[in-house]
């Protein structure tokens, strides 16, 4: 019976997460739950998320207590049909936990380089990861104004069996060099498509969060051949609105406290912006020229405190699969754009999230995209 | 990115700043390479520890000046050219020796910018080596960060780890007054992850290394990795802390202490300067003041006994600090709440 035994291991939330916290339970043992019903909070170093069930089932044992720290990987609880037998689960974990131990040894040979790494892209020096291997048509990840590759901690992973997967930082933003030119939409599209020439990719699937969504459509328009298809998280490009308040104190906050109140526009659940995340958005902005390039690029994009491109007519030219996310809550770019977005696209939104469905709703975002990318594989 | 020592950090940060600005120019004894006499050896060892190695042969004799063992005479120089125009950094070696130029510290760079009415900026930095475990003996192991501290019209840092050295120093240098930048001698061979690009860390904003439930740490300089080494300790026992790295001890960052404290509701201050006056002191009287209504327990200072450094070993290390005299602080502090809820 044991096929019907489903392990809970701890998740990996992103590059830096080796191991996790379990914050507390949220189901007790003897429950049932359906898939996607939230089981457990998990706390990193960074962010503390829910952990979702991966199917239908009863938790059968909660393996680890709250409040442990453990490997990434490792058996934090079971999941079974009620008719599984006590003694048939404590032989599954008593099987898992053997076999584990064998696999840590044999996991020294990794394949790909998964830390991050410079490429050199045309006129840029941008700071890159690549995860997954394999023949599927390789996935681009382009995060928003003042972001970088850690907004896709929750995601990158998840998307990557079967397809490289690439997270990279924007020229201006992370470790990526510092020059941005002229900060339009077009100029940061151009770097992107001179990344994917550095990289060897003649064509990609493109996600693209807020302002790299509008960066994503401008790839799109400019160089069309590239993109195989659109996932847009909450893009810009679709209203006139845009939340300057946001922009220009998340581009000048120059101590955690008030970096921490910009953070929180983000995320409706104020409680996902722990102090460890505000420091990494802070060392990002106190590099030099960090916070000249935000600066360039929003007086390019947010000409007059408005977004200064309309990208609807680039959608409604398109032959290509687009779908899009917004949440309903999204304190940044208001969810009313996603009205102007052509009725074509495929379209989910998210009451109760903000800016960042692929945090937020991480595990619905990672479902969705990647039966969305079989799909148009 | 890569892995950098305390050492390498902050010879990147005058290096990334000597670049960046032709007004930013080192002095001081040996910092050239300590080449002495007319043996003709060029950059030899970049001071006494080795940490302004390379400069004088980037920079040339122009910048990068050796002086004479005449602390009064440069250190007045320095706020001198400071106050024409200059960005000096300017090396006291050993922070003990601060007694023979304390008049051009205390009366002149200190007042100039409040006693010319707000016309005039000093932008000078003095770099110096302070703290014990090194060995130095008495006068060349002291922890004077009080006696700047106390000083109106200074600021005074204090890194805690290569990162920290490197935004800190490159900060100090771009400030209009003077800063007094402290370097724990015992910490010039710890590594972590420095950027390669030039940042800055402002001044009068603390940085939380822990972050936990139970009790508030704050530590300075060295002590920091002590009190987090404590701090990781005490949590497999299931006592969680916050520990609290101030940066700067002049602009200070009282906002973060009363508010850790007003969450764990119990403070350890770690100092490793002479106790009599010390930054443990001004820290307990903060709290006390206002935060004493969140105490559930005495605020407990682990600091040094009142004597100079020992220069014997075992006493030395007797007079120390350690993450085992933070922990028996902190364990401390924890019963003294049982004790009143039973």
């Amino acid at each position: 019976m044991t096929q019907d035994v489903i392990p809970l291991t701890m998740p990996k939330f992103g590059l830096a997460m080796t191991e996790g916290k379990l914050a507390s339970w949220t189901v007790q043992a003897g429950q049932s739950v359906k898939q996607g019903d939230e089981l457990a909070d998990i706390e990193t170093s960074k962010i503390t998320s829910g952990y979702e069930s991966p199917a239908a089932g009863t938790l059968r044992k909660q393996v680890a207590q709250a409040g442990e720290t453990l490997a990434v990987g490792a058996l934090i609880g079971v999941l079974a049909d009620a008719s599984v037998s006590d003694a048939d689960i404590d032989a599954f974990i008593a099987k898992f936990q053997s076999e584990q131990t064998t696999d840590e040894t044999e996991d020294t040979a990794s394949t790909r380089n998964t830390e991050p790494h410079q490429v050199e892209a045309g006129e840029y020096s941008l700071n890159v990861r690549e995860v997954g291997d394999g023949d599927g048509t390789p996935l681009l990840l382009i995060h928003g104004f003042g972001g970088d590759i850690s907004n896709w901690m929750l995601t990158q992973e998840a998307l990557a069996s079967g397809r490289r997967v690439i997270a990279f930082d924007l020229p201006g933003h992370g470790a990526s060099s510092k020059t941005v030119k002229d900060g339009s939409l077009a100029g940061l599209a151009s770097a992107v498509n001179a990344l994917l020439d550095a990289l060897s990719i003649s064509k990609a699937h493109i996600m693209g969060h807020s302002l790299g969504g509008g960066v994503a459509i401008t790839l799109l328009k400019n160089h069309a051949d590239k993109v195989a298809s659109l996932s847009l998280l909450a893009p810009a490009g679709f209203e006139k609105a845009v939340n300057m308040e946001f922009i220009t104190g998340f581009t000048e906050a120059d101590r955690n406290r008030a970096m921490q109140q910009e953070l929180e526009k983000l995320v409706h659940d104020k409680g996902l912006i722990g102090r460890k995340m505000v420091d990494s958005v802070m060392r990002a902005r106190r590099l030099d020229g960090a916070r000249d390039a935000l600066r360039t690029i929003a007086a390019a994009c947010f000409p007059n405190g408005e977004q200064g491109d309309d990208l609807r007519p680039v959608l409604e030219a398109a032959s290509i699969p687009v779908q899009l996310f917004w949440g309903e809550a999204d304190e940044v770019l208001p969810v009313a754009g996603a009205d102007n977005v052509p009725d074509s696209v495929e379209k989910h939104l998210f009451p109760g999230v903000g800016h960042l469905p692929q945090m937020e709703k991480a595990s619905e975002v990672n479902k969705t995209t990647e039966a969305f990318l079989q799909k148009h594989a | 990115m890569s892995k950098k020592s305390f050492r390498q950090a902050i010879n990147e940060a005058l290096r990334q700043e000597m670049r960046r600005d032709p007004r930013v120019i080192l002095m001081g004894e040996d910092v050239a390479g300590g080449r002495g006499g007319t043996s003709g050896v060029q950059d030899a060892w970049g001071g006494v520890l080795g940490v302004t190695k390379g400069l004088l042969t980037e920079f040339g004799e122009e910048r990068v000046w050796d002086t004479p063992i005449s602390e009064a005479s440069y250190i007045g120089a320095a706020a001198g050219a400071a106050a024409t125009g200059l960005r000096p950094v300017a090396e006291l070696m050993f922070v003990d020796f601060i007694g023979s130029c304390l008049d051009q510290v205390l009366n002149q760079a200190a007042k100039f910018r409040y006693m010319f009415g707000g016309k005039a900026r000093t932008p000078m930095v003095i770099r110096a080596m302070y703290g014990a475990g090194f060995n130095a003996a008495a006068q060349h192991s002291q922890s004077l960060y009080p006696l700047f501290t106390h000083i109106p019209g200074l600021k005074v840092v204090i890194p805690s780890s290569p990162y920290e050295a490197k935004g800190l120093l490159i900060e100090a240098i771009r400030d209009d007054d003077p800063v007094i930048f402290l370097e724990n001698k015992v910490m010039y061979d710890d590594e972590e992850d420095v950027p390669d690009e030039s940042y800055t860390i402002p001044f009068g904003e603390a940085n939380l290394t822990r972050e936990g439930e139970d009790v508030t740490i704050v530590a300075i300089g060295r002590m920091v990795g002590m009190a987090n080494e404590a701090a990781d300790r005490l949590e497999k026992q299931g006592i969680t802390c916050t520990v609290i790295d101030p940066r700067t001890t002049s602009p200070f960052d009282e906002d973060t202490i009363l508010e850790c404290v007003e969450e764990t509701g119990r403070l350890i201050v770690v100092d490793e300067s002479s106790p009599r006056c010390n930054m443990a002191c001004d820290i307990s009287a903060l709290v006390a003041e206002r935060a004493f209504g969140a105490l559930k327990a005495p605020i407990l200072r682990v600091v040094p006994p009142h004597t100079p450094v020992p220069f014997s070993t075992p006493l030395e290390k007797l007079y120390m600090p350690s993450a085992d005299k933070i922990e028996a602080a902190v364990k401390t502090v924890m019963k003294q709440h049982a004790r009143e809820v039973a």
